[in-house]
């Protein structure tokens, strides 16, 4: 039994720690806040041209900057303090107008040769430091208009399938269908019709002037139902867009009735998430009209790339994004973007449907957006900023039906693959059952104040000393180790959780003092065991050998159990549990790695090799 | 076997103490239930705007003072500006009331919004994680049972279960706010408890293999004996941290410390008593174990010898 690791072994674990100190350096250098300036488009790009007007702009108001980068498409403004960034920020909204979005921001002051190995500080959340608060308010009429919308063009389709004659189909007033027709014979047929398959509209029937009128409107549950729908199908959509930006651990929260609350705690690029979340973009596919048409069957659109080109589409919609399951951003045979689109099952028989019947015809996509936009107003003599609400639609694509297509097909015709991305991700999240507004926008202070983030860390400090003061009373010289392999498995699971640029919040805390605790118990483990073998009268380099390979079996199993546990918290658990199960996971890993073979490579270093006659472990 | 502590022969006492601890916590649970924090329960959001940055410490006590419990009160974007949660259900006049039980100082206070808040939990974070909660206990059951034998894996969960009901029966006793933090700290306690079992249920397998003549009882009571001590080191090490937390942490930690104190003192006894017992009333035995023999620390190097 020499107990001695080869030096390849050595240089291996200096390695890992090395890598370790390296990646967990960036948290210990404080964040700045800053102000940060991106296009409101994903094609209005920040550039040098900005950062100069910026940056005279707030010489000029006598803000003084601390420095100021640009990185491929945001320019981030650094300022010395809290009130300066206010100020700031304020101060630019106004200056730079709808074109940009200003947006409050902590920036890392990672060192530049940090930055080159590509490390970075580990976020806060929003319970330890705050993030964004993002107040949305869902647009109820406009989700009972789109549902009447969708039912009129399915009503209209069940009639000449049914051959039911009839003259027109109107929304009347926000939340009833109006349907006209010549013969009271083909009316009953039509109400017979919606009383099996429209049981969700109240039904009346009207002749006025020898017409005669089949009057359906939501009742007043369904009306409860959209409602509820559009606000789930929001949060739903919300969450996964969120998601997709890539924040840990997101709050989206119902307010009331018709009001979503977001929060993203520690998100570094507030600009962005507020242009991903506030983009509410919907497509519809309609055909593009015949010649002959009767005008009030069609409206005209421009085109969204082509100023100038217009197109005439029908009224009637075939499928909206609300049917899209997935979309994709790619390249054709050509290498032009595109983007692959699939419907769901609806979705798709509607398309199959009309597809089908309309080879050859141009069918156009239409891209909806809603902006909320800032108009300055004088009155009585004050400025008010005044929020205003506009739709904007635009064609995107008018392409020829080539064959009959159902569930998947692909738009072509998008400026860039940086469009053709954003598009896709936009449907991929889902498209929403109601356009969203922004209502207010907020940074969040962190929940109780500083004070107590600081008395929370101290106890982890005080903690995390008492243990060392323990190990080190109870084991001496191996306490010693076990107290070095611990100081290095925080630094590990902080290098990691950097890495992975992990959100740490208080549950993540919790799982980082359960790993102190278990990284702890591994050594204790060893060390107990040394100490029976001792007793049982192996010599102490015998007693190590067997102390480490007998311990090991052990915590080999308890810590791939609490792994197993922790994975699957992971893979199913949201918020707080994903950050707990987070923490521990990687814990469970690095603590294997420190206490098993980094103690063992210092014991081996101190004891290993040469006769001993005894072993410092209490 | 000598130096060895009797624990199993107080079985049926820990059993009794067990039965009772976990009788008490459910029968508090159904009847009083949690109280459980605004995370939870949503509530009533009450954001206010001071002329001058206040203490945010004072505000917590004057509406304390005026008859509301259960509030969080915190800054809101700036120093100005304060947001209160309240746990009253929403109606119109909660926003007029608090200001007015803010200015009684004659402070300078406006409202700026009062406005219903839904539960943080949404219903499909109750689903999945009740979801986990079970696929997690199922898995850990699977491995348990296939490195070491069904009936320890009932021992586990039984610890486990018996672990997470008293620390959540514990918060309904004593009427304690289960928030969010203390929800994590279930989730460590689950860790915890996981981890020392798997320590006592790893050296009684051992010691099955290894001692040839002795009852169940006595090899467990052995088993017992030798990981006491670092039972009680690990215990004691994650107590210091704990209290630590606990005595210094402040408000945002206290729940949490204190679950997870109670989770840990019952996790250690637990680890003893309950998997133990579980065990022995299962009647494990010899045999449960003498499937694959593998040495430890040379696991896949087993060498067959001939038998003089």
């Amino acid at each position: 039994m020499l107990n001695k690791y080869p030096a390849w072994k050595y240089i291996l674990i200096l390695m890992a720690l090395s890598l370790g100190v390296v990646y967990s350096l960036p948290n210990l250098y404080p964040d700045d806040f800053a102000v940060q300036i991106t296009g409101s488009e994903s094609t209005v790009v920040a550039d040098e041209q900005l950062q100069k007007r910026v940056l005279s702009k707030l010489n000029e108001a006598g803000i003084t900057v601390l420095q100021s980068n640009l990185d491929e498409r945001n320019l981030l403004v650094r300022f010395d303090s809290n009130e300066t960034q206010l100020l700031a920020r304020d101060f630019l909204k106004n200056e730079l107008g709808n074109d940009y979005i200003a947006a409050l921001n902590m920036a890392p002051s990672t060192p530049e040769w940090l930055q080159s190995f590509g490390a970075g500080p580990m976020k806060l959340g929003l319970d330890l430091r705050g993030g964004v608060h993002f107040l949305l308010e869902v647009d109820m009429e406009k989700a009972l208009s789109q549902k009447l919308n969708v039912s009129i063009s399915d009503i209209k389709l069940e009639m000449r399938n049914r051959k039911i004659r009839y003259r027109s189909v109107v929304i009347e007033g926000v939340d009833g269908l109006k349907i006209k027709f010549k013969k009271s014979e083909e009316m009953d047929k039509a109400s017979s019709l919606a009383s099996s398959k429209y049981r969700n509209f109240t039904r009346r029937t009207l002749e006025v002037e020898g017409e005669y009128f089949l009057v359906l409107k939501l009742s007043e549950q369904s009306i409860r139902e959209i409602e509820d729908y559009a606000l789930k199908q929001n949060l739903v959509t919300l969450r996964n867009r969120v998601n997709e930006l890539g924040v840990a651990e997101p709050l989206v929260q119902r307010q009331g009735r018709n009001r979503i609350v977001v929060e993203l705690p520690g998100v570094q690029d507030t600009a962005e998430a507020k242009r991903i979340i506030g983009k509410t973009a919907n497509l519809e596919f309609r055909l593009e009209a015949k010649p002959a048409e009767n005008k009030r069957n069609y409206q005209q659109f421009d085109f969204k790339n082509m100023p100038g080109r217009t197109v005439l589409l029908e009224k009637d919609i075939i499928v909206t994004g609300t049917n899209v399951s997935n979309a994709n951003a790619g390249f054709d045979e050509n290498g032009v973007s595109q983007v692959n689109i699939d419907l769901d099952g609806k979705g798709g028989k509607m398309m199959l449907d009309i597809t089908k019947r309309n080879l050859k015809r141009k069918m156009g996509v239409l891209f909806i957006e809603q902006k909320s936009e800032l108009h300055k107003k004088i009155v009585d003599g004050e400025e008010v900023i005044e929020r205003r609400n506009r739709e904007i639609r635009h064609v995107i694509n008018l392409a020829t039906i080539q064959g009959a297509f159902s569930n998947s097909f692909r738009i072509t015709g998008l400026d860039s693959s940086a469009e053709a991305s954003e598009l896709a991700l936009l449907l991929r999240a889902g498209s929403l059952a109601a356009p969203i507004y922004f209502v207010e926008e907020r940074t969040v202070g962190p929940s109780l104040g500083q004070a107590n983030i600081d008395a929370g860390l101290l106890s982890v400090q005080i903690g995390f000393g008492l243990v060392l003061i323990f190990m080190m009373v109870y084991y001496r010289t191996l306490g010693l180790i076990a107290n070095v392999a611990l100081a290095a498995n925080v630094i590990l699971l902080c290098a990691f959780m950097s890495m992975l640029t992990a959100t740490l919040t208080l549950p993540g805390i919790a799982g980082i003092v359960l790993t102190v605790g278990m990284a702890v118990d591994a050594n204790v483990l060893i060390f107990e065991r040394i100490r029976e073998e001792l007793r049982n009268g192996m010599s102490p380099q015998q007693a190590i050998h067997a102390g480490y390979s007998r311990a090991f079996v052990t915590i080999f199993d308890a810590n791939i159990t609490t792994l197993i546990a922790s994975v699957i918290l992971f893979a199913v658990g949201t918020g707080p549990v994903k950050g707990f199960a987070v923490t521990l996971s990687l814990g469970i890993l690095t603590s294997l790695f420190t206490s098993v073979v980094l103690t063992r490579s210092i014991v081996n270093l101190v004891y290993g090799g040469r006769d001993i006659k005894k072993l410092s472990i209490g | 076997m000598k130096n060895q502590i009797d624990f199993m022969g107080k079985r049926k006492i820990a059993a009794v103490f067990s039965i009772i601890l976990i009788v008490a916590a459910i029968a508090s649970l159904s009847i009083k239930g949690l109280a459980l924090g605004l995370d939870f329960t949503g509530g009533t959001l009450v954001e206010v705007e001071y002329a001058e940055a206040p203490n945010l410490e004072n505000v917590r006590k004057q509406l304390i003072s005026s008859g509301y419990e259960k509030l969080v009160v915190q800054n809101f974007g700036a120093a100005t500006s304060v947001l209160v949660r309240l746990s009253e259900g929403f109606n119109d006049k909660v926003g007029l009331e608090v200001i007015s039980s803010l200015s009684a100082n004659g402070a300078n206070v406006t409202l700026k919004r009062a406005e219903f808040v839904g539960a943080q939990v949404g219903e499909e974070l109750r689903e999945q994680g009740g979801l986990g909660l079970l696929l997690a206990l199922g898995m850990v059951m699977l491995y348990v049972a296939l490195r070491f034998q069904l009936k320890f894996s009932i021992g586990a969960v039984a610890a486990l279960i018996h672990d997470v009901i008293i620390v959540v029966g514990a918060f309904s006793i004593l009427n304690w706010d289960f928030d969010l933090t203390v929800l994590a700290a279930l989730l460590a306690v689950i860790g915890y408890s996981l981890n020392d079992t798997i320590v006592v249920s790893d050296r009684i397998r051992e010691n099955f293999r290894k001692i040839r003549k002795a009852t169940p009882i006595d090899i467990i009571n052995t088993s017992l004996t030798q990981t006491l001590s670092r039972t009680l080191v690990t215990s004691l090490t994650t107590l210091l941290v704990l209290t630590a937390l606990y005595l210094v942490g402040g408000e945002m930690i206290n729940g949490f410390a204190k679950a997870l104190l109670i989770g840990v003192l019952v996790g250690t006894y637990s680890s003893i008593y309950v998997a133990s017992n579980v065990l022995v009333l299962l009647g494990v035995s010899k045999e449960d174990l003498i499937a694959p023999v593998v040495e430890e620390g040379e696991e896949g190097e087993g060498e067959f010898e001939e038998q003089p």
